[in-house]
């Protein structure tokens, strides 16, 4: 049987760091870095007698990110204590939310090659991470800097069917928690984990196969490389009558393969139940109805915005409102120029395409928005043509300068003055003799050759249309 | 409860047990159980378990640092550690 | 004895107003201790730091400035509270030799308000137990009669108070542990409200029952220090924001108005009669004071001692696994990390622990968590419900402490069973979080102390303190020992 004859069913836990000051149980701080055991206290290590408190932010996040992800916000939650030992879970227990989370039955829609697809959130709980340990062979060190960082699991449904659809959802999920700036989404980073639930059965089938949970994979790439590697090994097995393993596997993007992390007799008996040291979460309904109001404007929203307003293209306003740091570029761009289709065409084309080059996210483009506005504006203006433009575009994106410091300095303004364009033709008419003759004589196709002298002679800087008007009176003689 | 399921919660519970302690606990959390099973006899059906026995109004705190000690003073009673890390032996095979 | 006979109130007050000096009181309580407790052992480690401490409270009076409540009294503190730079143990070996960098909420108001904590006193390990024989340090002795246990958890507790070694003594009670030791020990001991005291910093057994609280040698005294160290606590999800009587000031002994229920299930054919007749005698001194008493039922409390065992176990279960020889306490060395915790953990943890610990991650785990966990929270819920109906027509409940007086050392460590069901009278306050107090009713015909238990609803405990300094005033128990470990009693 051929790869062709399977189906993948692939869901994702997506692991979702808010961007918070203070942890999610002790106000020891939550940001990056810091001295090795810097940020911690009694709390988040797990010394006798300490206590939760829980983060107020935290909450307000999780029903703002529940809301934006359709979720019902439940107006009871509970938190629970998972248990098991490790040594960067200083407690022996992780304090989660189990079968009263605070977000459930959701759903997001993802655009995938012009086609929508609606995938459902099961549901999405808060909860601590652990600390960090790192392996020396002989030994391991444990770092508790990250202990009880706040955490949102959003858990899909096991609704998407190839590598590309889950890495767009997962874009998506991205791009949701960071219009509404709980979380800043980098997985190279870890403040965002996918975690990928993969299986595979017969076309047909209606009974899932067994699955396995891909662990380790830091960018969107690798999500669907691990994936289609991890499709490919279970078909290979299956093929093989070898029986899959539910297990937990672990990405290596260096060799492209997934690794299983052996899994330990009885290490699945977590034993949840609830944690007393913290009192169930209850909302009202004019606590939820008070943050729903105050949902920023999302990805989806913002799009159909777009295609109104701006009279873009679905695909066109999709693209440029994934980021909302491009979605925002964008607009102060038509803010400033006043040409939406042209802002749009730029960004789409050059920006995107140097962006991509230089590896660079919008959020650190050499070009202010202000800028390249007052660029395009020239366009319009006719104080430059569209061909300088691009010239003054890779100027802008190498130097930063202005269009302005850049088309004084080069001298790249357009030449529209008529008296200056004839001088010109009348130089090229005199510098070619015999097409001037043939082109009389009825070699209309030389037309084509007297705009490329002149407008070379001109150094581009020429008027097209001014060019094209003057030099049809004067040939004709 | 028998030896089986003794053995297995030590594991679960990080207890080593000599042979002679599986029988103790054995014994001992079988005769506990008997005793506790006059639980079963009640319906409890639709009955929202009681965790906290009083409801104070949910404390949450607000989003501030608040630094209380120093990282010194954290790893101070640490067995083992190397600069300000705690410091473990590896897993070495499986459990 | 020039200090340590009088109440914590008086010499307090003396203190206060330059009479008695800070130093002379804690310089008298520690030689107390000096000379008694070789014999007792109620403490674990005493506080080096005390006289200069008690030094430093003189100084402040001198100058005029305000000192609190307990201003310059010597207290014990339970080795289950964390104490900054101080060793806490929790009575085990697995934290022989831990020093906490800060300081439990509760100790912090006691020093607040002027308190010269002397030093910590033995329990049973991580309270585990009911006569302070599970403890890595030693049985206490109970100062009225050697040989006999103290009680438990808080046996070093009640038998420092019992002793006179200082004017008020802090324990912990999640399953009866203050007032049970109490009872055997001849003091007033209360559990509050369950959230009525902060429990940040204590070390944990079971969280959603665990209570602090204090032992005292009167109603006021308890009281006082009730005050002093309830309240609200930011650091503690599960504290109340009730507001906090000035327990011992407010005090009101008029009882005509005072509706006390008698729970049957309570007097049943097997209590010890001498028990029985003790608390029937509190009755009728309490009618005699004009209080209405009508029988009650609390219908499911023959329940509450598996679901106590149940619901502890399985919360201490995970409480007590953080103590895996990683960041503070015993760590037995080994290659493996797996085996490193599980060599620490049965080196460290005793019998009493580690039963119980395997007890509660069983009724946790898959496949029996419906039959055992949950099914305890729901009887838990049932329990809770009788409490409320009851209270609809009472202000308060009477009935015993105990199923016995203290009990010989050895005479029932073996037996778990019956040491469990010693707890009948005193775990379903604790399940429902409601406050008790055992207050000392009479004696034993061996002269050993009965204490008799008064329950009221949550956050009532001022009633409770009402009724007890009633008792106190028309009981004149007589509590001094005949035949005791320590003299000036």
């Amino acid at each position: 049987m051929a790869y062709s004859d399977y189906e993948t069913v692939i869901g994702l836990e997506i692991h979702a760091q808010f961007s918070v000051n203070s942890k999610l149980f002790c106000r020891c701080s939550a940001s990056y870095g810091g001295g090795d055991n810097e940020n911690t206290c009694p709390v988040c290590t797990g010394m006798p007698g300490a206590l939760p408190v829980l983060n107020e932010k935290v909450v307000e996040f999780a029903v703002k990110t529940g809301l934006a992800l359709n979720c019902k916000v439940n107006q009871k939650s509970v938190f629970s204590r998972k248990n098991y030992f490790y040594p960067d879970l200083p407690k022996g227990y992780q304090i989660s939310q189990f079968d009263e989370p605070v977000c459930g039955n959701g759903h997001i829609e993802i655009l995938l090659d012009g086609e929508k697809k609606k995938i459902g959130i099961t549901r999405a709980h808060i909860e601590e991470d652990a600390g960090k340990s790192t392996h020396h062979g002989e030994f391991t060190l444990v770092n508790l800097n990250r202990s009880s960082v706040p955490l949102l699991e959003i858990v899909s449904e096991p609704d998407m069917r190839s590598p590309q659809e889950a890495a767009e959802y997962a874009r998506t999920v991205r791009s949701v928690l960071r219009y509404l700036g709980v979380c800043d989404g980098n997985l190279e980073e870890g403040s965002m984990r996918c975690d990928c639930n993969v299986s595979v059965r017969k076309k047909g089938e209606t009974k899932l196969g067994t699955r396995t949970e891909l662990k380790n994979i830091n960018s969107f790439r690798f999500i669907e490389k691990a994936i289609q590697y991890e499709i490919e090994r279970q078909i290979d097995s299956i093929e093989a009558g070898q029986a899959i393993v539910q297990e937990t596997r672990l990405y290596d993007s260096t060799k492209n393969k997934t690794f299983s992390m052996r899994s330990k007799e009885e290490a699945h008996d977590y034993r949840y139940f609830p944690e007393p040291d913290l009192i169930p979460l209850k909302f009202d309904e004019a606590y939820i109805a008070k943050i729903k109001t105050s949902l920023p404007e999302l990805p989806n929203q913002r799009s159909a915005r777009f295609q109104k307003d701006y009279s873009l293209p679905e695909y066109d306003a999709l693209i440029l409102t994934i980021e909302k740091e491009m979605a925002d570029y964008y607009e102060t761009v038509v803010k400033t120029c006043g040409n939406a289709k042209l802002a749009s065409n730029w960004i789409m084309s050059e920006l995107l395409r140097e962006l991509n080059n230089s590896k660079k996210e919008i959020s650190d483009c050499p070009i202010k928005p202000e800028a390249l506005g007052e660029m395009i504006m020239m366009i319009d203006k006719g104080t430059i043509s569209g061909k300088i433009a691009k010239t003054v575009f890779a100027e802008m994106f190498t130097s930063g300068k202005s269009p302005k410091d850049i088309v004084a300095s080069q001298g790249l303004t357009q030449i529209t003055d008529t008296s200056a364009i004839e001088k010109i033709i009348d130089e090229v008419m005199t510098a070619n003799p015999n097409q001037l003759n043939d082109y009389r004589s009825g070699k209309d196709k030389l037309f084509g050759f007297f705009v490329g002298q002149a407008m070379k002679a001109s150094k581009g800087q020429a008027s097209p249309e001014v060019l094209n008007d003057l030099l049809k009176k004067k040939l004709k003689g | 409860m028998d030896k089986k399921e003794v053995e297995k919660i030590g594991r679960l519970s990080r207890l080593k047990l000599t042979s002679d302690e599986v029988d103790f606990y054995t014994n001992h959390l079988s005769m506990i159980l008997g005793h506790f099973e006059e639980l079963s006899s009640l319906k409890t059906d639709g009955i929202e378990p009681l965790i906290t026995p009083t409801a104070p109004t949910a404390h949450i705190a607000k989003d501030e640092v608040k630094r209380t000690i120093t990282t010194e003073e954290i790893i101070k009673n640490a067995p083992e550690k190397s600069g300000n890390l705690f410091r473990v032996p590896p897993v070495v095979g499986g459990d | 004895m020039k200090f340590l006979n009088q109440t914590l109130l008086d010499v307090r007050d003396q203190i206060q107003s330059g009479k008695a000096k800070s130093v002379d009181v804690v310089s008298e309580s520690l030689e107390r201790i000096k000379k008694y407790d070789k014999d007792i052992n109620a403490f674990i480690s005493m506080n080096d730091a005390a006289i200069k401490r008690a030094e430093e409270i003189d100084a402040r009076i001198k100058k005029g400035e305000k000192v609190g409540r307990l201003a310059g009294v010597p207290i014990a503190v339970k080795d289950m509270y964390c104490t900054k730079g101080l060793k806490t143990t929790a009575a085990s070996k697995i934290l022989n030799n831990f020093i906490p960098q800060y300081s439990a909420t509760v100790v912090e108001k006691l020093e607040k308000e002027g308190a010269v904590i002397v030093g910590k006193t033995n329990c049973d390990e991580f309270a585990m137990g009911s006569s302070n024989e599970n403890s890595a340090y030693g049985v206490v002795q109970n100062p009225w009669r050697k040989g006999h246990v103290a009680g438990g958890s808080s046996g070093g507790a009640a038998a420092a108070q019992a002793a006179r070694y200082v004017f008020g003594s802090m324990g912990t009670d999640t399953g009866g542990s203050i007032r049970q030791p109490a009872s055997l020990c001849g003091l007033y001991g209360i559990k509050p409200t369950y959230g009525r005291v902060s429990r940040y910093g204590i070390i944990a057994y079971a969280s959603s029952l665990d209570q602090a609280g204090p032992l005292a040698s009167s109603t006021k005294d308890a009281a006082e220090i009730l005050t002093s160290i309830a309240g609200f606590d930011e650091m503690d999800s599960t504290s109340s924001s009730e507001a906090v009587p000035d327990f011992a000031k407010e005090i009101n002994t008029d009882m005509t108005n005072v509706t006390i229920g008698i729970p049957k299930e309570y007097f049943g054919d097997d209590l010890n009669p001498e028990i029985k007749s003790v608390v029937l005698n509190a009755i009728e001194v309490l009618k005699s004071q004009g209080a209405k008493f009508k029988e009650i039922s609390l219908p499911h409390t023959k329940f509450a001692v598996p679901v106590y065992y149940l619901v502890a176990t399985s919360e201490a279960s995970s409480n007590l696994s953080r103590y895996d020889g990683i960041r503070y306490g015993l760590r037995v060395p080994s290659q493996d990390l797996n085996e490193l915790y599980s060599q620490t953990r049965s080196d460290g943890f005793g019998t009493e622990v580690k039963k119980r610990i395997m007890l509660g991650t069983f009724a946790l785990s898959s496949g029996y968590y419906d039959a055992y966990y949950k099914k305890a929270s729901q009887v838990r819920r049932i329990i809770l419900n009788d409490f409320l109906k009851a209270f609809t027509g009472c202000d308060a409940i009477i009935c015993p402490v105990t199923t016995s007086t203290a009990f010989k050392v050895g005479e029932r460590i073996k037996d778990t069973i019956s040491m469990y069901y010693n707890d009948i009278f005193t775990t379903s306050t604790n399940l429902a979080g409601l406050p008790g107090m055992s207050i000392p009713g009479g004696l034993s015909k061996e002269g050993l102390p009965i204490g008799v238990q008064i329950m009221a609803p949550h956050f009532k405990e001022q009633t409770i303190f009402n009724i007890s300094q009633a008792l106190e005033n028309n009981l004149k128990v007589d509590l001094k020992m005949k035949g005791g470990m320590v003299d000036g009693i």
